[in-house]
């Protein structure tokens, strides 16, 4: 009986390994295990043997149809693993196909701008500040220290609607109104960004609307040195570590001293070319430190508080950034324009 | 301001310093330089010289054979200006000679005859042609007889100069002068300043024996002063004046009306030449016009006068509108032999006012705009009496006919070197402070700790510690000064939380898709009207507009983002770009007055255009074109993050598709509207189907919850049924969702529609709609009865409400 099994050892296992399907290997398995296949025959005929020989054989049996219980089993894996070899071949795709289309919106650039300027000012602890757009000749102008028939309004040529009330020409009223609101017993550092109009007739440099950006910081002992440390920081954080700022006198009613800021030009660094006219220097904005009638009108007292404020225009910013060559692209929302922002 | 360097050369030594480093240092000063170019090109080989014969071509009509002597030769040169003559003194470009534009002068044979050189024009030496007087304008330059033959023209025409246009700010009318330029630049290069001391011969005769002076309008012209010169030539002025005005950007016109203008750049003092002949009276009277009453001014206009304008007159009729322009009447002419000249201080205001009115902007008017020195006004008058003598052979009479109100004092303002210091973050001493008064040549005394400056008439900017702060940083150099961060305790800095939601929902909007724009405020009449929101239009008395636009398309300030969105989205439509999904945040401007005198109220709205396809993915077939409920989708969306709960109700707007509309709400209170654009409209703009939305931004940032607060995970499972009921097909959703979840009980968490069908196996009018209804419970796991009473109390309620029957 010994050499039966070990004959149907060898028999099953070239069975199983000749096995070219899982069908076959099924049928090697009902042939040898099966309740009628020949091992379980001879477990049957162990009633033969004498008392010793029967567990040595019913060992033997188990074994023989263990080892070929394994074999099927590891065919059987091999079998599957090729049916979805198989099944997954037949699935594979053409990758380089185009994917359907993800939302694809997206800021306005001045939007962007906007934001990473009030970021690189919240991050030197400014607030942010908003106001109205329609605005009175008091806070536009009076406040400012800008008299009616102060000759320096023409610099700032605006819509009336009525003769109190015209479209704010900058954002400093903001500022004004700020100021008035806390009253000349706290400081105040904010910027306020928002739109401003002024009587222009639109073309590639000129918009009847367009947006600022001014900052305000009124303290004890405001310097005009923090002023220039300030505006560094905002130049190098926007335009990058290896540009460099100069400051020239200049003249706004608000402020005295007055400056307006240049910045080394991204070309040329310094050397002169036609992107900075020659000069290495491209003007990027104006400020100063503020001026003591503003104060005054604002509730502060002169004497005790000193402050510094600037102005910029984000549309600027963004062209001398971006290589924008003409305003009217911020307002005309042309789509292909203002995808090429929406990228990281 | 134009200034030329080789008349300021005449005050101030600028013989070290290249043009454009002295350029960079005035910028850097505080007179920003704003151009620098030459006046012309200097050319070599021009020289003057002295026609000794001019005769006719023999082949040609036009053209005249000269023989001209240079000096060290005599040349034989062919012209063909018309105004050559034997005896001239002229400019010659000897071969050689290479003129602007690269011109280059050689031998030629012109008909036959031989040419060796050229006769030149101005506009051939480089002038601009606007600059060149009128009688040298059609033809070639001719000379004073006195000129040297053989001498270089470069510096007798001054061909070498070089131009700085600046660009001047409203505090520094002392810069509109030659002289205020030369202070200037002395202090920035620490040299002195030459100023010219006008004296003159007078006659016996005094110029109040002539005529008188009375000012009735006092405030507005505190200073005036008339002199008299006698028996003047009208003539041309001297080379060398006539040469500083045109790099001046003045075209000279006679000795009389030259020197004036040149009076009026070197001390920035405007000045006015009368004919005293056609005086008719021997006084001079200043005072406010009458109403109505008229003035023909020099460029022949008629001017109508009212109170409010100050006129110089004869004591009856007004021979001038002061400091603007002179009148015709009293004109200086070429037969004009007495002149009275007007040295006087107008006010800024009146001047400003009437050249802004006839729209009259000069020399002159802007200088009094600005304010003139008052110490330098009747010096001035002197200048000019001096140069009448000198080129224009007057007799200047004796003194002159003054009215003197004017405040001609000096104003002082105290410094200290510590309040300097702390205001610029600066340790300047007080050593240099004092050398920097010396440089800009301010008078000062020294106290205890204290400097009193005593600033100069010429400098009306300065009148508080501020202003020095700003003269001592200027001279000092704003490159000097350090970089320091602000050191006062500050506050923390920051967005607001209404600032940061703008930006989450700005975000939100973009990953769904949309792309914000930025349109204009100022709309068109017409446009202003359209698409405004029942929530606006309820509360917008008038609309709110600029009292004098610039253009029709800019003149109203709009109610509504949409038209001008949709202008957007037509602009690109018109250039193929088909896919549009546009929102913006931006206000409308709403006035709940008749006739707007206040503030309007600024109101934030989100609106949205949306048109063509929504997704597009061809080769998967997939592709969707924007509908209402994709917009209907976004907002959805948007209102679920904001925690509001806002309904839909059918609506007609005007411009709107009647069927296409809704109107939305929270609680009752409308906050905007959504849906498809009217096709008139549509076509109007261009646009295919459109759609659009306008929500009250300010409201939904105002109701929002802040805070949301946490609500525990359920922990028991839930319950899916569905319901298809079939109904009228005019029944509105939204009303049977509203009925299932009053009859459905709290457990009823959700509804869902799923389908919605109308065609076959459905009566005509019918229509099946399809629900899944969500129930659970937070406390126990739900029973089927409990489900089961709730699907039970909703048919009953949906049969009731709308005779609906379960679709079997
Ligand atoms: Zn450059």
């Amino acid at each position: 009986m010994r050499e039966k099994l070990e004959e149907l050892q060898v028999e099953a296992l070239q069975k199983v390994d000749d096995a070219s399907d899982a069908k076959e290997l099924q049928d090697v398995r009902v042939a040898y295990l099966g309740k009628k296949g020949p091992i379980t025959e001879v477990l049957r005929g162990m009633g033969k043997l004498s008392k010793e020989e029967r567990p040595v054989i019913g060992e033997l049996a188990n074994k023989v149809r263990e080892k070929i219980a394994q074999a099927i089993e590891q065919k059987k894996t091999v079998f599957e693993a090729q049916e979805i070899e198989k099944k997954l071949a037949e699935e594979t795709i053409d990758v380089t196909l185009p994917g359907r289309p993800a939302p694809s919106g997206g800021p306005h650039l001045l939007t962007s701008i906007v934001e990473e300027i009030e970021d690189i000012f919240i991050g030197m602890g400014f607030e942010v500040r908003e106001g109205p757009e329609v605005e009175t000749d008091y806070y536009n102008f009076e406040a400012l220290n800008l008299p009616k028939g102060h000759p320096a309004r023409d610099m700032q040529d605006s819509f009336y609607i009525t003769e109190e009330l015209l479209l704010r020409t900058h954002t400093s009223p903001v500022q004004a109104r700020t100021m008035n609101a806390i009253g000349g017993n706290k400081p105040v550092k904010m910027i306020c960004p928002g739109k401003v109009y002024r009587r222009d007739t639109d073309d590639a440099t000129h918009s009847h609307q367009f947006t600022q950006i001014e900052g305000l910081y009124v303290d004890k002992n405001v310097r005009m040195s923090d002023l220039k440390g300030v505006l560094d920081r905002f130049a190098k954080k926007v335009f990058g570590e290896d540009r460099e700022i100069r400051l020239r006198p200049s003249y706004f009613p608000f402020t005295e001293p007055s400056v307006e800021m240049d910045i080394s030009c991204k070309v040329c660094h310094g050397e002169g070319c036609n992107v900075c006219k020659q000069t290495g220097w491209i003007e990027i904005l104006g400020g100063g430190m503020v001026h003591p009638r503003v104060l005054e009108m604002a509730g502060y007292d002169p004497k005790v508080y000193s402050g510094f404020a600037f102005g910029m225009g984000p549309e600027r910013i963004a062209m001398l950034k971006y290589g924008v060559n003409d305003i009217r692209h911020f307002y005309t929302n042309d789509v292909r324009f203002l995808n090429q922002y929406h990228k990281a | 301001m134009l200034v030329s360097l080789n008349w300021l050369k005449q005050y101030v030594d600028i013989d070290g310093i290249s043009p454009e480093e002295l350029a960079e240092k005035i910028t850097k000063s505080g007179i920003e330089v704003d151009g620098m170019e030459r006046f012309a090109s200097p050319s070599t080989n021009v020289v003057v010289g002295y026609v000794e014969s001019c005769e006719k071509h023999p082949d040609a009509d036009k053209l005249n054979v000269c023989q001209v002597n240079t000096g060290e030769e005599t040349l034989q040169i062919i012209c063909g200006a018309p105004n050559v003559k034997q005896g001239q003194k002229v400019a010659v470009a000897k071969p050689g000679a290479v003129l602007p534009g690269n011109f280059k002068i050689k031998k030629v044979k012109l008909r036959g005859i031989e040419s060796n050189g050229m006769i030149c024009s101005l506009q051939e030496l480089g002038i601009d042609e606007k600059y060149v007087p009128k009688e040298s304008a059609d033809g070639i330059y001719v000379f004073h007889a006195d000129a040297e033959i053989g001498a270089d023209v470069t510096p007798l025409l001054n061909l070498d100069d070089y131009i700085l246009e600046l660009d001047l700010t409203p505090n520094r009318s002392d810069a509109l002068s030659m002289l205020g330029m030369a202070y200037e630049v002395a202090a920035i290069l620490d040299v002195p300043v030459k100023l010219p001391e006008p004296s003159y011969e007078e006659t016996v005769e005094k110029a109040t024996d002539l005529i008188s002076v009375k000012v009735e309008a006092k405030e507005e012209n505190p200073y005036y002063a008339a002199f008299v010169i006698k028996n003047v030539t009208i003539g041309p002025s001297p080379l060398w004046m006539r040469n500083y005005l045109m790099a001046s950007g003045i075209r000279p016109i006679n000795n009389v009306v030259d020197i004036t203008n040149y009076v009026l750049l070197e001390y920035g003092q405007p000045l006015h030449a009368f004919d005293l002949d056609k005086f008719s009276s021997d006084e001079v009277v200043v005072r406010k016009a009458k109403e109505n009453e008229t003035l023909v001014t020099l460029d022949g206009q008629e001017r109508k006068l009212n109170t409010e304008h100050l006129v110089i007159t004869d004591g009856k009729d007004p021979v001038a509108l002061a400091g603007v322009m002179g009148g015709q009447s009293t004109e200086v002419s070429e037969e004009t032999t007495n002149v009275l000249l007007e040295a006087a201080y107008f006010e800024g205001q009146i001047v400003r006012r009437a050249s802004k009115e006839f729209d009259l902007r000069s020399e002159s008017s802007t200088r009094f705009e600005k304010g003139v020195d008052p110490n330098r006004v009747r010096l001035a008058g002197e200048r000019a009496c001096q140069l009448l003598s000198e080129y224009a052979n007057g007799s200047v009479l004796a003194g002159n006919a003054e009215f003197d109100q004017l405040d001609k004092t000096e104003k002082t303002v105290t410094i200290e070197t510590s309040r300097i210091n702390n205001r610029l973050g600066t340790e300047i001493s007080e050593e240099e402070i004092i050398d920097i008064l010396r440089k800009l040549q301010f008078n000062y005394e020294k106290t205890d700790g204290e400097i009193i400056v005593h600033a100069p008439t010429r400098r009306q900017d300065i009148r508080i510690f501020e202003d020095m702060v700003e003269e001592v940083a200027r001279i000092y150099g704003y490159d000097h000064l350090p970089y320091t961060l602000p050191t006062g305790e500050g506050n923390a800095g920051g967005l607001t939380k209404e600032q940061e939601l703008k930006r989450y929902v700005k975000r939100f909007l973009e990953g769904a898709g949309l792309s914000e724009t930025v349109t204009y405020s100022l709309t068109s009449e017409a446009r202003s009207e359209q698409l405004i929101s029942p929530d606006v239009k309820n509360v917008a008395v008038s609309k709110v507009k600029l009292a004098m636009p610039m253009s029709e398309d800019h003149g109203v300030l709009r109610l509504s983002l949409l038209p001008e969105m949709l202008d957007s989205a037509s602009y690109n439509i018109a250039r193929k770009q088909t896919n549009i999904a546009m929102y913006e945040i931006g206000s409308v401007f709403i006035s709940n007055e008749e006739k707007v005198t206040k503030q309007p109220k600024e109101n934030l709205r989100l609106s949205g255009v949306l048109t063509g396809e929504w997704v597009t993915h061809p080769w998967q077939q997939e592709k969707k074109k924007v509908d209402f409920f994709v917009v209907k989708g976004i907002l959805d969306e948007l209102f679920e993050r904001l925690n509001v709960n806002v309904t839909y109700t059918a609506t007609k707007i005007e411009n709107m598709h009647p069927g296409r509309t809704a109107e939305l709400s929270i609680n009752n209170k409308v906050i905007g509207f959504a849906g498809q654009l009217h096709p008139l409209l549509e076509k109007e703009y261009d646009l295919n189907e459109t759609y659009v939305f306008d929500i009250d931004y300010d409201y939904l940032v105002d109701i929002h919850e802040n805070e949301p607060s946490f609500s525990d995970i359920p922990r028991y499972p839930g319950i899916t049924r569905d319901i298809a009921l079939v109904v009228e097909h005019t029944i509105q959703s939204g009303d049977i969702q509203r009925v299932i979840q009053n009859a459905g009980g709290d457990i009823l968490q959700s509804i869902r529609v799923f389908d919605v069908y109308q065609g076959e196996h459905l009566e005509e009018t019918k229509k099946s709609m399809a629900f899944s209804l969500f129930y659970q419970d937070p406390e126990h796991t739900l029973t089927d009865k409990e489900v089961e009473e709730s699907y039970e109390r909703i048919l009953e309620a949906v049969k009731n409400e709308f005779n609906a029957e379960l679709r079997s």
